[in-house]
């Protein structure tokens, strides 16, 4: 399941890609029908009509609906094979938020590209995302045998805090693609030539507002992997998506760099939007995992484990003891873990 | 706690939109006039007495290169259009007359009121291109919107003051009429299938406008006695006015000068 739970993610950041190149090349409203398109049921849609900005609506339109299919498939098979009631529910959630995406999708067109929904569109679709990586960490076998169980109430914070932050950031960057503000400031790293506006309207205030918004979500990144790397540098588990993470909000900003210099080339700032995606995700499993301590398992058999509950340390062959080995006590963590457990 | 924030939200999204768009979001064709027959008291132009109002619009500088047209996204267009194609932003002739330039009177007309034509206008998407590209129309005139090209278009309207619509052509030969219900200058259609593809109509409720041609001229015929602003328009340009007083049979000449984008100004 979690391998099928991967495809599922997989498969969602191709229909992000799918979705930003809409909104790119300007096609939201190529095919101006829905759930139709054209009048052809949408699966019998000749292919040799899918020209022009028909390519990439209809093409979004048929990836949403293969993950929409995917969707019902885990769901079934979250319902049928997981035993813990939570990832049933999360399961269910997860079928009924693409479902609403879908209806989302095509309330946009009806009302030819509204602002407040295309953003509701573009925000449902990263909460989908978030939903359906976090089907895939929880069913993940480090998961279940209760890896990464660090117990670190400030890194739990910063994380959490830190995934919030990058969920609104990516609203404000699709509010302003959405009422094409992506230009209203058309200079980087300057702001018409100075450090800050000299003029302002709506767009202006928009644009500005995602600029400072990378700023804090950088600083909060940094914030949380270097509390990772600072004081869990043997937690691959956490140094993995911490690393990853600061590494994806560096090639964030300079596709945000670029999407300007490019005057929003289609290419250019349709990755921006699927990194932001990724660092939205990775930034979720860095706070899934250093939340992972607080997840009873009460509900759920976990494999056997493979790590040894107690730590083996070789001494040096001129102690006076005849003793090779010590046993030492469960660690903090692991103590943790098993009131967590309880 | 905050995912059901989230999903109060987005519902809330999802209501309100419904909410608005109660009873707009059909495939209809056309608005419903504004009681044409119940004509508001006023008076008629005398045409014996009546003038015009003649000219040109001009451009001042260099105009720009009109951009380039990729038509590789639809092979049909390819087909139907040899070689290089080009934007029809910048209709200039060799000594800096310009086209496609719409001149209409902005004010002064008071109380005269006119009959509303009935025959409709035809905007033909031909080529992969709208023809005509700038046009004006009469308020509760029809518009019949025509596909004559072996592809698909979507006519996407795109009004400030009217309601916007976008109807999808699949076949070729089809035709759709829509009217438009209130003022409005100018009123831009695209198409969102081939980008290119834009056109632009000034809906008006008197029958004083006119489209530049390659030759830069223009006439506004059986203008009553009267002062008029009379205003230009230009789709990359943007707008110039002047003003006009008529007497009776009087003909004016007006001169619209647009500065080319680059062009140092006074």
């Amino acid at each position: 399941m979690h391998l099928f739970a991967r495809f599922v993610v997989a498969c969602t950041v191709v229909l992000v890609l799918a979705g930003s190149l809409v909104t790119s090349t300007g096609s939201g409203l190529a095919v101006p029908d829905w759930p139709t398109s054209y009048g052809w049921s949408m699966f019998t849609f000749p292919p040799a009509m899918w020209v022009g900005g028909i390519f990439y609506e209809h093409g979004h339109r048929l990836i949403a609906s293969t993950v929409g299919f995917l969707t019902i498939v885990l769901a079934v098979w979250l319902w049928l094979a997981d035993p813990r009631r939570w990832m049933k529910r999360l399961g269910a959630i997860a079928l009924g938020v693409v479902i609403l995406q879908g209806v989302l999708g095509g309330l946009t067109v009806l009302f030819f590209l509204p602002t407040s929904i295309s953003t509701a569109h573009a925000g449902l679709a990263e909460l989908f995302f978030c939903i359906t990586v976090a089907i895939a960490v929880f069913s993940s076998p480090g998961w279940l045998r209760g890896v990464a169980r660090v117990d670190d109430a400030a890194l739990r914070r910063a994380a959490l805090a830190t995934t919030i932050l990058i969920f609104g950031q990516i609203l404000v960057g699709a509010t302003m693609r959405h009422s094409d503000a992506g230009l209203a400031i058309p200079d980087f790293p300057l702001m018409f030539g100075g450090i800050i506006p000299d003029h302002w309207d709506s767009k202006i205030a928009v644009h500005f507002a995602h600029r400072v918004g990378a700023l804090v979500v950088t600083l909060a990144i940094l914030g949380s992997a270097a509390r990772v790397w600072s004081r869990h540098r043997r937690q691959r588990e956490l140094t993995g998506p911490a690393t990853l993470l600061a590494t994806l909000v560096a090639v964030q900003i300079v596709l945000g760099a670029f999407t300007v210099w490019s005057r929003c080339a289609v290419w250019i700032n349709s990755a921006h939007v699927v990194c932001g995606a990724l660092v939205l995700a990775t930034s979720l499993v860095l706070t899934l995992r250093s939340w992972r301590v607080r997840f009873a398992d009460g509900t759920v058999r976990l494999e056997p484990d493979t790590t040894p509950d107690v730590r083996t340390v070789r001494l040096r062959p001129d102690t006076t003891s005849d003793v090779r080995s010590v046993r030492l006590p469960p660690s903090r963590e692991a103590s943790a873990d098993q009131r967590a457990g309880a | 706690m905050r995912l059901r924030h989230v999903w109060q939200y987005t519902l809330g999204l999802v209501a309100a939109a419904s909410v608005v768009a109660c009873g707009g979001g059909g495939q209809s064709t056309s608005e419903k006039p504004s009681s044409p027959s119940a004509a508001p008291a006023g008076q008629k132009v005398d045409t014996a007495t009546a003038g015009s109002v003649t000219g040109m619009a001009m451009i001042e500088g260099m105009a720009p290169a009109n951009e380039a047209i990729k038509m590789n996204a639809d092979p049909v267009c390819i087909k139907e259009n040899k070689g290089p194609q080009l934007q029809e932003t910048y209709v200039v002739g060799s000594g800096g007359e310009l086209g496609n330039v719409f001149v209409y009177v902005k004010d002064g007309l008071g109380n005269y009121v006119f009959d509303t034509p009935t025959e409709p206008l035809t905007l033909d998407q031909k080529g992969c291109r709208y023809h005509p590209h700038v046009f004006g129309v009469r308020v509760n005139q029809p518009i019949q919107i025509v596909n004559s090209d072996p592809t698909l278009h979507n006519i996407h309207a795109l009004p400030k003051a009217n309601q916007e619509f976008n109807n999808g052509q699949p076949i070729q030969g089809m035709k759709m009429t829509h009217t438009f219900t209130a003022k409005e200058v100018m009123l831009p259609f695209k198409c969102d299938v081939h980008g290119w593809m834009n056109a632009y109509v000034g809906v008006l409720d008197h029958p004083y406008f006119a489209v530049t041609g390659t030759d830069g001229k223009f006439e506004l015929k059986s203008l009553p006695p009267g002062t008029y602003t009379i205003e230009a328009w230009h789709e990359k340009l943007g707008a110039a006015t002047e003003k006009v007083t008529l007497a009776e049979k009087e003909t004016k000449d007006v001169m619209f000068h647009f500065k080319a984008p680059g062009t140092a100004t006074d």
